[in-house]
């Protein structure tokens, strides 16, 4: 399995799928070999103490010993989940000046020249991966290739056409979610090379399956939609002291979590929120989460005129996360174009009831669930002021999107994964 | 020799319009959606099933009757929107062999939360349906046949009305059967007429599916059903939503031609005959009691009131909705009173239900929302704004009219 992050350090719902579906092959029995990149910072972190967020100690040094049939290899790469060309940019060209301030010089031209193990740029990086890939592979037994999200088509590609075993593509995302229609041509090329040349292609959702056929043109017969599961999670230990959030006991949080980015369409939760103070007060909305539109969402919150009833927790993790699904009364996850969405999962879990938008996958799945068209900000405000006004309506969606919740189980998707492999090696 | 008692319940609530919290006029319901139901099921059912009917009146001379229960809401929209609709149950009670029976003119749950308001709306029915077709009903059927032993002794009090009719569901009759006459624990003046929901499910519900064993079902094989009661039953009682011939079965699932052989085939026998419940309750004793301490009903496998209260939302958003009835009474104002009677269709409630919010049911196909917690908050959000308007002060009522402003001042000025 060629995939990304594993816990602790996962950055959303890419690295959450990796691990669930992970886990619940390894329960049934599957042996897996996980492969993900890697940052190596070694030499050039000699004397300066790197406080990256993106650093992370060696996978196989943590101990995951529930997972007794996955073993982890890396690829020493840059490259990450949810990056983009610019934002790959942007990271070699830090890498350089720590490399350049552990050095302790100004550099001359010939030492900016491209180190060796990393590509100048995307492009040049997803195809070294995928030659390293194809060297780690030649190490390993396996029977399938199954590759998460773009980054890795290639080394999928190539691990399948020199081991001769079939690939399998898991398309949790495109770029259509992505980037809107600004497609990216670089990435949508070599999205659709690994969904052409896989011999089956997964699909987190209805919704994602029908832009793969009619934007991708890949034929319905070969795609196959495994919905995407959740886990069973703790409850939260202990709270925040409220006292020291700004928000007052009587008041109501309604909450916004996931990637502060365009795809996640935080500016209409907060056009919305704007709507709903106009008839209650006693609300606060919570924003948790960091992205590329965090600073222009706080700018756009006191535009408003609303600054003073919307919170900023930044990027939450682990237990974090357990204590703002136990302080909040409803989750809204407004999302332009969602191909699954994990996070209602997790709120009605955490017996959160959810207003999720018509133009996700999870819709698909979920009935005990608000539904709302992302655009219509009115209607996103009407749900939220009758969850908070009308107890019967938020116990209701709480304790029946809490049961329906429970058939959700990674255990599902990964049978139906397993499924697909035999039904693909049948064929081989 | 068992004698068919068909009859019919004809209803469509008003619909609500998208309400949101943002919303605050008085305009509550959807009229354009509610003319084209209309319009659409009188082209499918109404105007067919009741020139059929008429056909059927009119070739058997009399030996072929039946009755309906037309709810007060659906004769104001059919008047406003299918007109012609009205004029074929004109020509139906003018036929002599069609019973109108009495029930609620809201088709409401009233009977469960409020008793003067039940019998308001009953009265109220009468009078219409008097005044429409020139008779004045003596049986009852409650809303969704909603049934209990207090419920006969409350009609029964009302001192005109003959029978009641409701569910022969099992829980209550044991092994008896519903074809004979049974009368209400502890009132005798009021005789119970109980659906064989057997026979009837057969043609309501089972007659297009494939996969039953007594597909395709023709006239003939249900004629012989029939005959086959002789001697053990004294009625056939085929109770069964009027929408049933062309909506709820299409016509080209043969639904129309089943009906038109039916009574022919029917009347081959000689012992079987027609009558309307009337009829029945005149011509047969009751041959046991029967006792519904609890609440029964024809609807779902229950039969019982979860279809319509079985969760919080649906109880609490009922319960709201009567506790303004003394609110709303007072405000003497026209308006308000009937928007807070059309608010108490039991359609409104149904919509809410998540009892079967699965795929292909038979609740989803009528229902205008997608999802059941979509018509509570409409509902709320309705209900809402009828509160506000009751605690506002009244400018309806008998003295100040809301055209005329000035006449109170001009009078004033003059004197």
């Amino acid at each position: 399995m060629l995939g990304w992050e594993f816990p602790p350090f996962i950055n959303g719902g890419l690295g959450t799928a990796c691990y669930g579906l992970t886990k619940a092959m390894d329960e049934q029995g599957i042996h897996v070999t996980f492969v993900l990149p890697k940052v190596v910072y070694g030499q050039y972190a000699t004397h300066v103490n790197l406080l990256s967020p993106h650093s992370r100690t060696t996978p196989t040094s943590l101990k995951i010993a529930e997972l007794k049939n996955v073993e982890f290899r890396t690829i020493d790469s840059p490259l990450e989940a949810y990056a983009t060309p610019e934002s790959y940019q942007k990271r070699i060209e830090d890498t350089i000046r720590q490399k350049q301030i552990a050095q302790g010089s100004l550099s001359p031209a010939s030492q900016l020249f491209t180190a060796p193990d990393y590509g100048n740029n995307m492009y040049n990086e997803v195809h070294r991966y995928a030659a390293l890939a194809v060297d780690l592979a030649a190490n390993e037994q396996f029977d399938i290739v199954h590759a998460h999200d773009w980054m890795t088509y290639p080394a999928g590609i190539a691990v399948a056409a020199v081991s001769g075993r079939p690939l399998i593509v898991h398309v949790h995302s495109t770029e259509f979610d992505r980037s809107g229609e600004h497609v990216n041509q670089m990435i949508y090329d070599i999205e659709r090379q690994g969904m052409q040349r896989a011999a089956k292609v997964i699909a987190v959702s209805h919704f994602t399956r029908s832009i793969i056929i009619s934007r991708y043109g890949i034929s319905g017969d070969k795609v196959e939609v495994v919905y995407n599961g959740v886990e069973r999670s703790g409850n939260g230990n202990g709270e925040w002291p409220i006292a020291d959030t700004g928000i007052r006991s009587d008041e109501k949080i309604v909450l916004f979590l996931g990637r502060i980015t365009m795809q996640k369409g935080p500016e209409y939760f907060l056009y919305a929120a704007k709507k709903v103070l106009e008839v209650m007060s006693n609300v606060k909305f919570v924003m948790a989460g960091s992205g590329d539109l965090m600073h222009r969402s706080v700018e756009l919150a006191a535009e408003l005129g609303i600054g003073h009833k919307v919170l900023f927790t930044g990027f939450l993790r682990g237990p974090d996360v357990q204590k703002i699904y136990s302080m909040a009364d409803l989750y809204v996850m407004p999302s332009v174009s969602e191909p699954f969405g994990i996070a209602p999962l997790e709120a009605l879990d955490n017996d959160v009831p959810v207003i999720i938008s018509k133009q996700s996958g999870v819709s698909e799945v979920l009935m005990h669930a608000l539904k709302v068209d992302f655009w219509d900000v009115n209607e996103i405000a009407n749900k939220i002021v009758a969850v908070l006004k009308y107890p019967p309506l938020e116990m209701t969606l709480r304790n029946h999107g809490n049961f329906e919740v429970r058939k959700l189980r990674w255990k599902d998707s990964a049978q139906k994964c397993v499924r697909i492999y035999e039904e693909t090696l049948v064929a081989v | 020799m068992p004698s068919v008692c068909f009859y019919f319940q004809v209803h469509q609530p008003i619909r609500l319009r998208h309400y949101t919290v943002f919303d605050n006029n008085d305009q509550y319901f959807d009229d354009f959606k509610n003319a084209s139901v209309c319009r659409k099921v009188a082209n499918k059912c109404y105007l067919p099933a009741n020139r059929l009917i008429l056909d059927l009146i009119r070739r058997f001379d009399g030996r072929f009757k039946v009755a309906y229960s037309i709810t007060g809401v659906l004769l104001e929209q059919l008047q406003r929107y299918s007109p012609e609709v009205v004029s074929t149950f004109d020509a139906l009670a003018q036929s002599g062999c069609v019973e109108f029976l009495a029930e609620t003119y809201y088709h409401s749950l009233s009977f469960l939360y409020s008793r003067d308001e039940f019998i308001e709306q009953i009265n109220k029915h009468s009078e219409i349906i008097n005044r429409f077709f020139g008779q004045t009903p003596r049986v009852f059927r409650n809303t969704e046949l909603i049934y209990n032993n207090e419920l006969a002794c409350l009609i029964s009090s009302m001192g005109r009305f003959d029978a009641i009719i409701t569910e022969g569901a099992d829980h209550i009759l044991g092994t008896r059967s519903p074809n004979f006459l049974y009368q209400p624990k502890s009132c005798d003046n009021v005789k119970l007429l109980l659906k064989n929901y057997a026979l009837s499910d057969d043609i309501a519900f089972r007659f297009s599916n494939r996969s039953w064993p007594e597909w395709p079902l023709t006239a003939e094989k249900f004629a012989g059903w029939i005959s086959r009661i002789n001697g053990n039953g004294n009625v056939v009682n085929l109770f069964m939503d009027y929408e049933t011939f062309g909506e709820h079965q299409w016509e080209d699932t043969g639904i129309f031609n089943f009906v038109r052989h039916l009574p022919e085939k029917i009347l081959q026998h000689p012992d079987n005959n027609f009558k309307t419940p009337g009829e029945v309750a005149q011509s047969f004793p009751t041959v046991d009691i029967v006792d519904v301490p609890h609440i029964i009903s024809w609807a779902d496998t229950e039969r019982d009131l979860s279809a319509w209260l079985g969760n919080a939302m649906q109880s609490s958003a009922i319960h709201e909705l009567y506790r303004l009835e003394r609110n709303v009474k007072s405000t003497n104002d026209e308006k308000v009173i009937s928007d807070w009677r059309k608010l108490q269709a039991s359609d409104h409630f149904y919509y809410m239900c998540t009892k079967y919010f699965a795929d292909g049911d038979v609740h989803k196909y009528f229902n205008p929302y997608d999802s059941p917690y979509d018509s509570y908050i409409n509902f709320m959000n309705v209900l809402d704004n009828l509160q506000s308007r009751c605690s506002r002060p009244t400018n309806g009522g008998v003295l100040c009219s809301g055209r005329e402003p000035n006449a109170a001042a001009s009078v004033l000025d003059a004197g």
